[in-house]
């Protein structure tokens, strides 16, 4: 490159670095800034851990993104094999339809788990009849997981789905020559091609999952995850420096995964978001 | 297994047919017996059915009812390619990505549950044998298109299989190595003496790999004889067609004599009234107009080096081949005889 393209191409890069500085890096600094604006200063990173509320959101609000990563991943991969592998009338429909919760916003995903699993839920409905008892857990972990698998799932089968694609057939015909039964097939020969669409895929619904707001703020009603506590410390009780800390928290940890899954899946996540 | 003990295991193929299920008709019902030890090579264009019949022998197709697929006396119709004890290369190598070189290579012993040490002996041994134990640690990604192919071969046979099949493992080197693979693989299933099954489009590497070839079209068994049996004596016009060049005239049987257009040759085996020849292009020679009993002109002349192709017309239907080592300048346009060898013309069944 010859350096009287440099002023040119400066020239070219202003435009996105003003549009990542304006809307990324300044909202961010600020952000870290207002984290540790509190009285306690920056101390109020650590008073998150400190705090039991706080560190219970945090908790349960990773434990229940991992539970619907794994959960996810697991159904997806199965699923999404499959519909590659198979050829069966109404294929397309289906595909469509699992991947139709991308298009719904959190709160009517919610809507949906209080349908079915509310107090004049369907799950409920046919618990009565069938034994005579209640079955209701739209508004605890399980209905949250409920509906957070939902919108997880079509993220991570679409990306395992082009995955089992590309997958070369005479690398499980070579397996099965060797004497390699069924099991070992997908031990050694699926799984390892997918291992990248799968950690990519994982950490993606992962990241989602962390974030989502509208269906924990329609389910949530005894339970706590971290974009809630924000959204509580923030318009209840105007609290902006724990707010900003534990959104700041939250996207760390976030990030964290996302970083750690590229390092092992290669660049495949950014290409997959 | 006593059977794995066996030096060679004979194939017999009875009525094997494959529709596929769209009803599409891959292969006619074929019987073919592959002798123990022998390399037989199944040769066609794409869509002859060539692969179909080798995965029905892999056992990763059914036959249609009414097929069988026997190993020696041991009929293996029903049990698929992982209780069939094949080795098998392709053409795509498909390595194990996620393993090295060892890894694949040990990989059917592994799943075998050979001891540990007994493995690590026979993959070096294989190793050796393929002259791959530099990259025995290597990951398949920085290997070569020729050096995987010998990994996907050590891998097969590592196994110690009881027959070993082939499914166009050359087709995606570059001309020179496929040469180069090509002896060593021939020199591999002699020393092995191991039954084997080649599949190949390139009529080039079936004659210099195949004891006996199968030419198949359309689903169904053109020709099964020798190399030689299939250059010199083609059963009908497409196996002379599709092994090397050959020229073919169709003309009238009268007074012991073949006529066409440009001349006659004397032709006594045949009793029909018309019927077609062919010869080989290096089985005729071109000589002046008055010493043969076929006339032509030369429409062009291709200078090989070694030889000299020149291309006749204004004899029987087409254009006619000829090759000659002879040094003398052709001249395009000019009246020339042609003099075919009379022991190496043959008849044929006209029809393609």
């Amino acid at each position: 490159m010859k350096h009287s393209e440099y002023p040119r191409l400066i020239l070219l890069m202003l435009p996105v670095a003003i549009v990542f500085l304006a809307f990324f890096l300044l909202p961010m600094a600020r952000l870290i800034l207002i984290g540790g604006s509190g009285e306690n200063g920056f101390s109020e990173y650590l008073s998150i851990f400190h705090t039991p509320r706080h560190f219970e959101s945090l908790v349960s609000t990773v434990l229940l993104s991992a539970a619907v990563t794994i959960a996810a991943v697991i159904i997806s991969a199965v699923t999404g094999v499959f519909l590659e592998r198979n050829r069966f009338p109404g294929r397309e429909v289906l595909i469509s339809m699992l991947t139709f919760p991308l298009a719904f916003p959190g709160v009517v995903i919610g809507f949906l788990v209080i349908m079915l699993a509310g107090r004049q839920g369907l799950a409920n409905e046919i618990s009565q009849a069938l034994t005579g008892s209640r079955l209701v857990f739209a508004y605890s972990m399980a209905g949250l997981f409920t509906g957070y698998l939902y919108f997880s799932i079509p993220r991570v089968i679409l990306t395992i789905m082009a995955a089992a694609e590309k997958l070369d057939p005479a690398l499980e015909e070579a397996a099965r020559s060797l004497g390699a039964s069924r099991w070992q097939v997908i031990r050694d020969v699926i799984l390892p091609a997918l291992k990248p669409a799968l950690i990519a895929s994982g950490a993606i619904a992962f990241a989602t999952a962390m974030g989502a707001f509208g269906t924990a703020f329609t389910l949530a009603t005894n339970i706590d995850v971290l974009p809630m506590t924000i959204y509580t410390e923030f318009t209840l009780n105007a609290n902006f420096a724990t707010a900003a800390a534990l959104s700041i928290v939250l996207g760390t940890i976030t990030w964290l995964a996302l970083y750690i899954s590229r390092s092992i899946a290669g660049s495949t996540v950014a290409a997959a978001a | 297994m006593t059977s794995d003990q066996e030096v060679s295991t004979s194939i017999r193929l009875e009525a094997c047919a494959k529709t596929f299920d769209d009803g599409t008709r891959a292969l006619e019902p074929i019987d073919l017996e592959i002798a123990g030890g022998e390399t037989v090579v199944l040769l066609g264009p794409s869509g002859c059915g060539k692969t179909t019949t080798l995965r029905i022998i892999a056992g990763l197709e059914a036959p249609d009812p009414g097929g069988r697929v026997l190993f020696g006396s041991d009929d293996v119709t029903p049990l698929p390619i992982e209780s069939r004890n094949v080795g098998m290369v392709f053409q795509s190598y498909a390595l194990f990505p996620n393993m090295t070189v060892r890894e694949n290579v040990a990989y059917g012993l592994m799943v075998r549950n050979v001891p540990k040490p007994e493995r690590a002996v026979r993959v070096g041994e294989m190793l050796a044998m393929m002259h791959i134990e530099e990259l025995a640690d290597r990951r398949i990604d920085q290997l070569s298109g020729g050096q995987r192919q010998r990994v996907a071969l050590a891998r097969a046979i590592a196994v110690r299989p009881r027959v070993l099949l082939l499914d166009e493992p050359l087709t995606a080197l570059d001309a020179s190595l496929r040469e180069r693979l090509r002896i060593e693989i021939n020199d591999l299933l002699r020393s092995l003496g191991i039954t084997a099954v080649y599949v190949t489009h390139d009529q080039g590497e079936a004659m210099a790999i195949g004891d006996r070839i199968v030419v198949m079209r359309k689903g169904v068994v053109a020709q099964i004889g020798s190399p030689k049996d299939i250059y010199y004596r083609p059963a009908n016009a497409f196996v002379a067609d599709f092994i090397g060049t050959s020229n073919r005239l169709t003309g009238h049987l009268s007074n012991g004599a073949l006529s066409f257009q440009g001349g006659s040759i004397p032709w006594q085996r045949s009793e029909a009234a018309e019927l077609t020849v062919m010869f080989r292009p290096q089985d005729a020679e071109i000589v002046a107009p008055t010493e043969a009993q076929i006339a032509g002109r030369i429409a062009n002349v291709y200078f090989l080096g070694d030889r000299t192709k020149i291309i006749l017309e204004a004899i029987g239907q087409g254009p006619i081949v000829v090759e000659t080592t002879a040094q003398a300048d052709f001249v395009i346009g000019s009246n020339v005889g042609l003099k075919i060898n009379p022991d190496r013309i043959f008849e044929i069944d006209g029809e393609t």
